[in-house]
């Protein structure tokens, strides 16, 4: 369940306030791989008692068919985090997201606690699993050690804590991110997890969002934190292959398949040769072409 | 069974949420509901009855349960009911 | 008596004419009806047709109790002139009026003091709303008859058929001339086309122009003219621009509206009619103007070019004529500056009389060439039929407007709206009230599914491709169960005198009637 987990689509992760009933009823519409619901940043100390319990009868009570996240209050930093997992991992949310990681212990306590509550709730094992967010110097200097525990399925970029942590703010360019942008995705890559690029506030400039996520897709992440719909469908388009790409990859799976069948030794597309890492490519841009209602499921059909 | 030791309220008077307010009844009184909701029409004597189960299983009793509803889910209203009697009974 | 919409209906209803029920869509009348007119009076050379108030033209005209005025609604919620005609007629101590108007708004509200003393006695019109919607639903009797709701094309019908006989037609106007020649085009009230008030004029047994702008020199073109005109009256103000008409009615930044309008442009896209040269028709709501956003990038990318369009015209659309996107708009009511500017100076921008617009008994309103609308509804039942004119608590709170016109004339129409609203659903077993019968709607768009009438197999067939949430109508109503449950049935009141309203569909059959919640 873990390794699905890590395999799953995850182009957009959408900010949900916790204690907002309006807009959880209603988050699923915009077509979010993911949803985030937010029990930390965006509450208020004085409502986190019932945002927590907004978010824990919500994700019992509503038939959501994307992933579930809530992003919890630091376990070790805030007297919050321990009660939010108290609460929430009963509800089985799909992944719990750890803000301003910074230690494998921090993971590790939460693990723990996962681990307790899918065995008393009757869960099986790896049901409810961790996305670690990095916006501290502190946690990027760990992330190699964080990305590598077992329950880990993807490293976030949290942006805004981490400029503020440089001393340095948001540009055009996102020069402020080179370092941590590589950082993060390397050691994603290197554990075998997803990396999720930070969120884009303003969300009316919606070209100089469009121009990061390109950037961001371009370097490898697996997908983007958004925080209003409209950039949802954005993320989704920039993260659509094109017909070109669909076609070819489409063919090459269906060579692959043949090859592996026939036992054929060497097998070529279009005059190139075809291998691992190609196939592996070819079958992310197929889900991504499915994700966005391009292929029919099983569109695979051999072209020879 | 539970009492609470202080009235408490939680909650937006905002579409889709309620505000809900717990206050102590003398005991032996049992659990009382006072609803005001923009869909008292549709779903008056359902959410009454949502109200009455939530404060039973979250075990308390001697409460009176004032809601203004403007059209919250029934998990909107669970939540905000057990987040009142949480707060009614701390210190 | 049952109708075709299984509504069972009283044989008689207090106060008004045996109606016929609703049979179908296009059905003949049982006799051949000819269309009527007016009397005939002989103008005299040099006549002063300008007078000095209200009351003078009251007296002129020998308006007198029990007769029928009408009045159009192009001031929207900015309109004075029925106020300050109310008013001079209370004044002269004139009952029983028959007000028979286009439409009214949230700014009549003062009209239950006419009603309560006894000067209006029955209402006709498109729409109700506020504190006079709720009035008269929980209040029946205080009336004399039940309000007759009624389409813009069934109204057109009505007058041009003689069924609704108008003694004076108050019109306002913002700009006329010392003749009587109209327009909504120039004026510090304008308000664009005056479509409802061209109708009125031409069949009213007499016509008196309310105006703030009487201007010396010549109005040209005229949407009403001078021929049609009995008396002129300078006022004030008409109305208050600001509720006119807002600047460009901007684009909602709403994100379910904004989903909707997306959907519903896909819908369009797959459907089999987004091809060049194709009709459409976009209301004045929220997500059918960012139809129009949506329906421009698909014209882009796809290199089609439009016809015409027709509304209830928004500056969206007359920008998107303006562009070329479409060779012709035809303009009922124009709903803002944008709007109105593209009137005065395109001569693309047509304007239309509702009749021309809607009217079901014609050798063929334009609507009977559109291939697209989009419409809004309060709620819509498991028989695609459609109540725009009663809220959820079961008070008067909407206007029929062109919803059934439009719906049974176009080849597509589709229902845009919110699966759930607050904690209500919006597909019910019934309707409260049905304004539009089912078997004129097409398809069903909500945030959470599409349903496509099941009498259009061939949309089914098209919207397969389209990678959109396609569920019957059945399974989108479970869903909405399955979030928030199913709600009770407001009780309505099962005696006859408690019917408050009557809905006619647009040929003049009755559809139902509007009975007042307990």
């Amino acid at each position: 369940m873990i390794e699905a987990a890590k395999a799953r689509l995850r182009r957009t992760m959408m900010f949900v306030p916790g204690n907002s009933p309006k807009m959880i009823n209603n988050a699923e519409l915009y077509g979010a791989d993911s949803l985030m619901f937010d029990v930390e940043d965006s509450i208020a100390v004085s409502q986190k008692d019932a945002a927590r319990l907004m978010v824990k009868y919500a994700l019992k009570a509503l038939p959501f068919n994307c992933e579930t996240v809530v992003r919890i209050n630091h376990v070790t930093q805030t007297p919050f985090g321990i009660d939010d997992l108290n609460a929430i991992l009963p509800s089985k949310p799909d992944l719990i997201r750890l803000p301003k990681t910074e230690s494998v212990e921090e993971v590790r306590l939460v693990t723990k606690m996962i681990e307790e509550v899918e065995a008393r709730e009757g869960f099986p094992a790896g049901s409810i699993n961790i996305i670690c967010a990095i916006e501290s110097v502190r946690g990027l200097y760990e992330v190699r050690a964080i990305a590598k525990e077992p329950r880990v399925v993807a490293i976030a970029l949290g942006g805004e804590d981490f400029i503020a942590d440089l001393r340095t703010q948001r540009t055009e360019r996102g020069i402020e991110f080179y370092h941590a942008r590589s950082e993060i995705l390397m050691a994603a890559r290197d554990a075998g997890i997803q990396a999720i690029d930070t969120v884009y506030a303003d969300v009316n400039n919606l070209e100089g969002f469009c121009r990061e996520v390109t950037d961001i897709k371009d370097m490898g992440f697996d997908g983007k934190s958004v925080v209003h719909p409209t950039q949802v469908t954005a993320v989704h388009e920039i993260y659509t292959p094109t017909e070109k790409q669909i076609a070819h990859a489409v063919k090459v799976l269906a060579c692959y398949k043949d090859a592996v069948e026939n036992n054929k030794g060497v097998i070529a597309v279009d005059g190139k040769m075809i291998d691992g890492p190609i196939v592996v490519r070819a079958e992310r841009i197929v889900a991504q072409a499915k994700a966005a209602g391009l292929l029919a499921e099983e569109g695979c059909e051999d072209e020879k | 069974m539970k009492t609470i030791r202080k009235e408490a309220s939680v909650g937006f008077v905002e579409s889709n949420d309620a505000l809900v307010t717990v206050r102590p009844n003398a005991a032996g009184q049992g659990v009382t509901v006072g609803l005001t909701s923009s869909v008292k029409r549709q779903y008056g004597e359902h959410l009454e009855n949502l109200v009455l189960e939530t404060v039973k299983a979250a075990g308390y009793t001697d409460v009176h349960v004032e809601v203004q509803d403007k059209g919250a889910w029934d998990y909107a209203l669970q939540a905000r009911v057990v987040a009142a009697l949480n707060r009614g009974g701390a210190e | 008596m049952k109708n075709k919409v299984g509504r069972e209906l009283p044989e008689q209803i207090y106060g008004l004419k045996q109606y016929r029920p609703y049979e179908g869509l296009f059905v003949d009348p049982p006799t051949p009806v000819r269309m009527a007119g007016r009397t005939l009076r002989v103008g005299r050379p040099g006549a002063n047709k300008v007078l000095a108030s209200l009351e003078e033209a009251i007296e002129a005209t020998g308006l007198s109790d029990g007769m029928t005025i009408s009045f159009h609604h192009h001031f929207r919620d900015g309109d004075f002139v029925n106020k300050l005609v109310m008013t001079a007629i209370a004044a002269k101590g004139l009952k029983d009026i028959t007000i028979a108007t286009s439409s009214l708004n949230d700014c009549h509200d003062f009209l239950i003091d006419y009603i309560e003393d006894g000067t209006v006695t029955a209402i006709e019109t498109s729409g109700l709303r506020g504190k006079l919607g709720a009035y008269l639903t929980k209040n029946p009797g205080k009336l004399k008859r039940p309000v007759i709701v009624r389409s813009h094309g069934g109204r057109a019908r009505a007058i041009e058929s003689g069924e609704v006989k108008i003694d004076v037609a108050f019109m306002g106007v913002p700009t006329c001339d010392r003749f009587g020649n109209a327009t909504g085009r120039e004026g510090k009230s304008a308000c664009g086309a005056l479509g409802y008030a061209m109708l009125d004029s031409r069949f009213a047994e007499q016509v008196v122009l309310v105006t703030d702008n009487l201007i010396e020199g010549y109005v040209f073109p005229y949407s009403i003219p001078h021929t049609d005109v009995n008396y002129i009256v300078p006022v004030e103000a008409i109305g208050d621009p600001a509720g006119i008409a807002s600047g460009i009615l901007k684009i909602t930044k709403n994100p379910i509206q904004l989903l909707l309008a997306e959907q519903a442009a896909k819908v369009i896209e797959y459907s089999g009619y987004f091809k060049p040269g194709f009709s459409i028709q976009l209301g004045g709501g929220g997500s059918a103007l960012a139809v129009g956003r949506f329906i421009r990038e698909k014209m882009v990318k796809q290199n089609i070019k439009g016809g015409f369009g027709v509304g209830g015209v928004t500056g969206v659309f007359s920008n998107l004529l303006e562009e070329g996107f479409f060779e012709i708009c035809y303009d009922t009511q124009t709903f803002d500056t944008t709007a109105i500017k593209s009137l005065k100076e395109n001569p693309r921008h047509v304007e239309m009389s509702s009749s021309f617009y809607a009217n079901p008994w014609s050798a063929g309103p334009i609507i009977n060439n559109l291939d697209v609308v989009i419409l809004g509804a309060t709620e819509v039942d498991l028989d695609f039929n459609v109540n725009v004119i009663t809220n959820s608590n079961g008070l008067l709170m909407g206007a029929s407007g062109g919803h059934s016109d439009i719906a049974a004339a176009s080849k597509l129409s589709i229902i845009v709206m919110p699966l759930i609203r607050g904690r209500l659903p919006m597909v019910r077993d019934r309707v409260q009230n049905i304004v539009t019968p089912g078997e004129s709607v097409d398809v069903v768009v909500t945030d959470r599914g599409i349903a496509v009438n099941p009498r259009r197999q061939d949309l089914v067939d098209n919207l397969r491709k389209s990678g959109l949430k396609l569920m019957t109508i059945e399974e989108l109503q479970a869903l909405a169960h399955r979030y928030i449950g199913k709600p009770k049935e407001i009780a309505l009141s099962s005696d006859d005198k408690d019917i408050v309203a009557v809905v006619e569909y647009r040929d003049g059959t009755l559809i139902d009637v509007i009975r007042k919640p307990l």
